[in-house]
């Protein structure tokens, strides 16, 4: 059923490309209907689901038979979280692009095979599947980029399309080398990850196989220092597409880790027989990584110019919670980092809205120095409300999904990493130190006004409505989509056991079996 | 389980849905809002006085001593995060606290906001600021409390930047945010460890809290690596987060910082609420605060907290001497009573910080808003130099202020600030740790009353200053609320008096500020043992026991001492100019110059935290360009000088060569075409020719033989 949403929104690329290119409006529509489709059909599979089934399987045939490959589709509470992301992300990412009129059609295609893909990568349980899904959305990434981007468009698009084949390059390797040695282990050539991960690989190999897959994966995923694609891909995008790149596609990176990456190869996190540089083990290094991409993130968007760029490394440093919750090994730490990959999908994707349609589609600047000076407060107060939310949000306050999910990755991370944890202190705080500056900046400096202070604010509000700057108002469907993500953040904030039920079932099922016994309780 | 139990969490739901609901309303309907407002507050009060009543006559020890609800918020695998409330007298007299003190607030406020485009947005943060505040109050649980406290912290946020085209506001609410923020990490780390160690967030469960004594025995048995208890380490760190909100040294910067907010704000957030909810987060955790102790033997936490509060209370109070802002001397007096708290708390235990926290939100909600009503009536002036004889103009305001000065310098007897300074003197007079607390107190309070005597003789006595300041409105210094006022900076016109709507909370207030010291006297103490659950005596006896009575007569003397000294530099000969030099900058300027820059704290974080972080962000912002960014340009730098170099390769070496082989092919072809030209005469005489050449070649070969 859940299979439903590759097709449906396969479906919907196909009909966008046999449209006229005159038919804008109908492009819109048709894109709109089956992102709510998808949507649809993944909350129904949702609602439905118990919990305590661990995987349901979908559809397992041959695929290349020589080979042992099979298309092979099935899911268990971690990808229904994550698809669920997906249908959210694809939803709000058409009403956010409702404006894009330059080649509609074609943007709206490449938009959804982009979701396709991810959807694929989220549902296939066969490991060669899921490569090509995880192939599939990069190329529509660099067209969505590449064309109706800004700001070194080419540049950031290409820098974003090579860090993913280098990432791809090195997961593929190590796929192909635990199909072989599976094959030799078990005489049966297959892909199957819950197959691969019954197998006992020699702890030799994983030695090196895990950090293989896990960096390939881990690029995706905003590594500290595999980031630098992150920060200026997201700039570059138009604004749906750079809600799908941290949205979603940070989170193909995540969820390769631990889909792949954890369960094949969990001997690859067990301690070296010696340390070196003062690492007992990948798991130290990964989680040294993690920690330092949350602080050094936070950092530099702290001094950034540029109002996408904040949110850009804002991205990167919250990215460092999910790969910290994952190398935390112990079940809240892990539950964490799946209820933060959901939550920081849609709380940046709020983020970027805001910026990138909000703001940069109206203002055509989104630099602090030209924002400071518009009153933005005052000529779009919903933007300014919106980004607030988001903001506060962001910096994890309670009450917001955020905070429940770094909570979690943070209880998880103590008991392991005790003196990290202080680290992440510190990143949380330059968190707020950013998120507050650039509140400020992008919309309540308004320094013609403050020039003089004394005039009573009925003058003020006088003044304002003579503004130079006439803004568009936010549209229908920009509100409702900045609605339905606030409300996503808050409902999940105030009651995450609604995706807590289905993440921790999954963290018990077979498939985790080998990380269990190497750690995870 | 008693109605009122189960049903707590109405107590701050009710402010938090009156704030819901004025959120989605237009900003016309004000008096919707500030009804909804007003009106939720009157029902938290009733219920808080409900959950009073039922913790009334509940001995210590007792089933229903203390109440709790709890539930499961979250669960993975078997562990579990729980929340819950809980009602014991503690969370009783916190409520009524704070719901009473806000009420009346929130109708001074009707008065003071009147004339503010922003009415209505104002009682929204109003309310949700009450609603934060009371469930850091009802909360069983650390993880409530400190989610409530962050919500506190984000709704102070809002409050302080109300008018955010002030540049200074902005400046004040961020400050505000991030130095308590500073604190709150220590706090979140401490929830971790305490999550880590206990297993459990909630204080109260039945045996299994971590506030209970199965779960210190067990943290006060581990050791850390720095050879500190767990439950040591895990109560500084949770201290840490009271220091923050509670305005302690060194996080105390953002507390007068602060008063660009509307005064109302400043009287909720720095009087009643917001600051008390640090001390009151130490009394909440004060088993784990006092863990590890021993009849004479006074754990490190508990040392931590005194010294700190002390210390605070004579620092703050130096700084208020030299304040020429009416609100800026208040904040810094708070501060200096927070710290009297805290001292309280660590050497006499939760009943005499309670105290004091009681009578003095009481007080200081009064002063805060006499101060209002002052600057109200003053038009918008903040600066005490720009006030004076304001006894004549605002009789009722006056009156009320001097009953709250007089509480707050602790005068004997009548008013409810002796009773309970005295409580803490007293107590740390008996701390077997050392003296030294004591005598920083002895010598706040001395302060205290200095500064306050100070500023009221500023402020009332003498004759109107701010008529003759002329053209200083203009270039007086920059700081004015952007507030309410069309005729805003009309220098020269007469005070006023303010309207019944703001006096009458004043006068409420008073009232307060006297009687309930009576409710804690050492001859009656019911404050003290009803907190603490114990029967309650009458006995006159007690007031002349254990050096109780010297002690009295040791802090009447020094808060008389402190008024006379204030009265004979500032009272005898009120100050005839606003310009002229302070009474006390005359005798010292140098101390009074550094006491007027807060000792440069300020500075010194200017110089060296900020700076540090500046700093850093922007070697890491360098690193993200130029070496990270720098290595992945040389790497396609790189591929493509390989890419020129294969190009090169291709050129010369590869396609060169091919080159030349075609080159000389052709070359030889054309040779070779000039032979193949299709004139049979010529190929007849190429064949001839080479027959010629063969015939003769055969013969020389046969020749030799």
């Amino acid at each position: 059923m859940l299979a439903l949403t590759i097709y449906l929104t396969f479906l919907g690329v196909l009909v966008l490309t046999l449209l006229p290119r005159t038919a804008v409006n109908a492009a819109r529509c048709v894109a709109l209907s089956t992102a709510v489709a998808g949507f649809a059909v993944s909350l129904g599979v949702a609602a439905f689901y118990n919990a305590d089934a661990s995987a349901v399987a979908m559809i397992n045939v041959p695929w290349i038979k020589s080979l042992g490959i099979h298309y092979h589709l099935e899911f268990d509470g971690i990808s229904m979280t994550l698809v669920l992301l997906n249908g959210l992300a694809a939803v709000t990412g058409i009403l956010f692009s409702w404006n894009i009129q330059n080649r509609t059609k074609e943007f709206f295609a490449f938009f959804l095979a982009l979701i396709g893909g991810v959807y694929g990568v989220f549902l296939s349980f066969d490991a060669f599947l899921l490569f090509v899904f995880y192939e599939i959305a990069i190329i529509p990434k660099y067209f969505l980029i590449a064309i109706w981007g800004s700001t070194r468009k080419e540049y950031g698009a290409m820098k974003l399309v090579l860090y993913s084949f280098v990432g791809s390059a090195m997961v593929l390797v190590g796929l192909i080398a635990a199909y072989v040695v599976a094959h030799a282990q078990t005489g049966v050539y297959t892909f199957d990850l819950n197959a691969l991960a019954r197998v006992k690989f020699p702890i030799s190999f994983q030695m090196w196989a895990f950090p293989l897959v896990f960096v390939g994966f881990g690029i995706l995923a905003g590594l500290w220092p595999f980031h630098t694609w992150a920060p200026t891909g997201h700039v570059a995008a138009p604004t749906a597409a750079s809600m799908l790149l941290a949205g979603v596609v940070m989170k193909l990176g995540a969820y390769g880790c631990l889909r792949v990456a954890m369960t094949l190869f969990p001997l690859g996190l067990s301690r070296w027989a010696s340390p070196h540089l003062g690492f007992g083990s990948w798991q130290d290094v990964f989680a040294v990584l993690a920690v330092t991409g949350i602080v050094y993130g936070a950092l530099v968007a702290l001094v950034q110019r540029d109002f996408k760029f904040v949110i850009g490394y804002s991205s990167v440093s919250h990215m460092g919670f999910v790969l910290l919750g994952l190398m935390t090994l112990s079940l809240t730490g892990l539950t964490g980092a799946v209820l933060q990959m959901f939550s920081h999908g849609i709380i940046a994707g709020l983020l970027f809205a805001v910026v990138g349609r909000m703001v940069y589609d109206r203002t055509h600047t989104r630099d602090f120095a030209n924002l400071e000076g518009m009153g933005l407060s005052q000529a779009i107060p919903f933007a300014a409300v919106t980004f607030v939310i988001a903001g506060v949000a962001s910096m994890g306050l309670p009450g917001f999904s955020g905070f429940v999910a770094e909570l979690q990755v943070l209880i998880g991370a103590w008991s392991s990493y005790p003196t990290l944890t202080l680290l992440c202190g510190i990143g949380i705080l330059v968190g707020i130190a950013y998120t507050l500056r650039a509140i400020q900046k992008a919309f309540f400096a308004d320094t013609t006004v403050a020039a003089n202070v004394s005039p009573p604010l009925n003058e003020l509000a006088a003044h304002s409505h003579s503004h130079p700057h006439a803004l568009e108002p936010i549209s229908l469907p920009e509100r409702i989509a900045a609605m339905i993500l606030i409300a996503t953040t808050l409902v999940i904030g105030l009651y995450p056991r609604l995706l807590l039920d289905f993440i921790v079932p999954a963290l018990g099922s077979p498939l985790f079996d080998g990380l269990r016994k190497g750690g995870l309780q | 389980m008693p109605w009122i139990v189960h049903n707590l969490w109405l107590i701050p739901g009710l402010p938090l849905l009156a704030a819901a609901i004025t959120a989605l309303c237009k900003q016309r309907s004000r008096t919707l809002s500030a009804s909804l407002a007003i009106g939720a507050m009157v029902l938290a009060f009733g219920l808080a006085c409900v959950a009073f009543l039922q913790t009334l006559n509940k001995p210590a020890g007792s089933e229903t001593f203390r109440e709790v609800f709890n539930f499961t918020w979250l669960q993975f695998g078997t562990a579990s995060v729980q929340l819950g409330w809980v009602l014991d007298p503690l969370t009783a007299v916190m409520a009524m606290m704070v719901t009473f003190v806000g009420l009346l607030i929130f109708i001074f406020s009707v008065g003071y906001m009147a004339h503010d485009e922003n009415f209505t947005r104002f009682f929204c943060f109003l309310s949700l600021f009450a609603g934060a505040m009371l469930g850091v109050v009802i909360a069983n649980s650390l993880l409530l409390l400190f989610i409530s406290w962050e919500l506190v912290g984000l709704t102070s946020y809002l409050l302080i930047g109300f008018w955010y085209h002030k540049p200074s506001a902005a400046a004040a609410a961020k400050k505000a945010f991030i130095t308590t923020r500073v604190g709150d990490i220590g706090l979140f780390i401490g929830m971790l460890w305490l999550y880590g160690a206990s297993g459990t967030l909630l204080f109260y469960d039945g045996g299994n809290g971590c506030l209970e004594t199965g779960a210190l025995a067990k943290m006060v048995a581990m050791t850390t690596s720095v050879g500190m208890a767990a439950s040591t380490a895990i109560g500084l760190l949770i201290f840490c987060g009271a220091v923050g909100k509670s305005g302690q040294v060194p996080l105390h910067v953002w507390l007068p910082d602060a008063m660009e907010g509307p005064t109302p704000v400043s009287a909720l957030i720095h009087a009643a609420t917001m600051v008390a909810a640090g001390v009151f987060l130490v009394a909440r955790v004060y088993p784990l605060m006092s863990a590890g102790g021993a009849a004479d033997v006074v754990p490190a936490t508990l040392q931590v907290v005194t010294w700190v509060g002390a210390i605070t209370a004579v620092f703050a109070a130096c700084i208020a001497v030299a304040q020429n802002d009416i609100k800026r001397i208040l904040a810094y007096s708070t501060v200096s009573q927070l710290g009297y708290m805290m001292m309280g708390l660590g050497v006499g235990g939760v009943v005499v910080g309670m105290f004091h926290l009681i009578t003095h939100a009481f007080f200081k909600a009064l002063l805060f808003l006499g101060s209002g009503s002052v600057i109200h009536g003053c038009h918008e002036e903040q600066d005490i130099r720009r006030m004076g004889g304001l006894r004549k103009y605002m009789p009722v305001t006056f009156a009320t202020y001097a009953v709250g000065m007089l509480a707050l310098c602790g005068v004997p007897l009548f008013f409810s600030g002796f009773w309970s300074k005295d409580e803490i003197l007293h107590a740390a007079h008996g701390w077997p740790a050392s003296h030294g607390p004591f005598y920083l107190g002895a010598a706040g309070a001395l302060l205290t009353a200095f500064y306050m005597t100070r500023q009221v003789c500023y402020v009332f006595l003498g004759s109107y200053r701010g008529s003759v300041r002329g053209s200083a409105a203009v270039t007086s210094h920059g700081a004015h609320p952007a507030g309410s006022h069309p005729s805003l900076h009309a220098g020269g016109q007469v005070p006023h008096e303010s309207p019944p709507v703001m006096t009458w909370p004043l006068v409420i207030l008073a009232f307060f500020a006297v009687v309930l010291g009576f409710v804690g006297t050492p001859a009656w103490p019911w404050f003290q043992s009803y907190l603490g659950g114990e029967k309650l005596e009458f006995d006159f006896a007690k007031l002349t026991e254990g050096g109780v009575l010297f002690l009295m007569l040791l802090s009447a003397l020094i808060v008389f001492a402190g008024i006379g000294l204030g009265w004979w530099l500032y009272g005898r000969q009120p100050a005839a100019s606003a310009e002229g030099p302070d009474a006390l900058e005359r005798i010292r300027p140098d101390i009074f110059g550094l006491l007027r820059g807060k000792f440069y704290v300020d500075e010194l974080y200017e110089a060296t935290v900020i700076y540090f972080n500046a700093w850093w962000a922007g070697v890491c912002d360098f690193f993200d360009r130029w070496v990270w960014g720098g290595a992945v340009r040389a790497v396609s730098y790189l591929a493509l000088g390989l890419s020129w170099l294969d190009r090169a390769l291709d050129e010369y070496v590869v396609n060169l060569g091919f080159d030349q082989v075609c080159l000389g092919l052709r070359r030889d072809g054309g040779w070779m075409s000039l032979v193949q030209n299709g004139q049979v005469q010529r190929y007849l005489s190429i064949i001839g020719l080479a027959l010629t050449v063969l015939v003769l070649l055969l013969i020389w070969g046969i020749k030799p033989s």
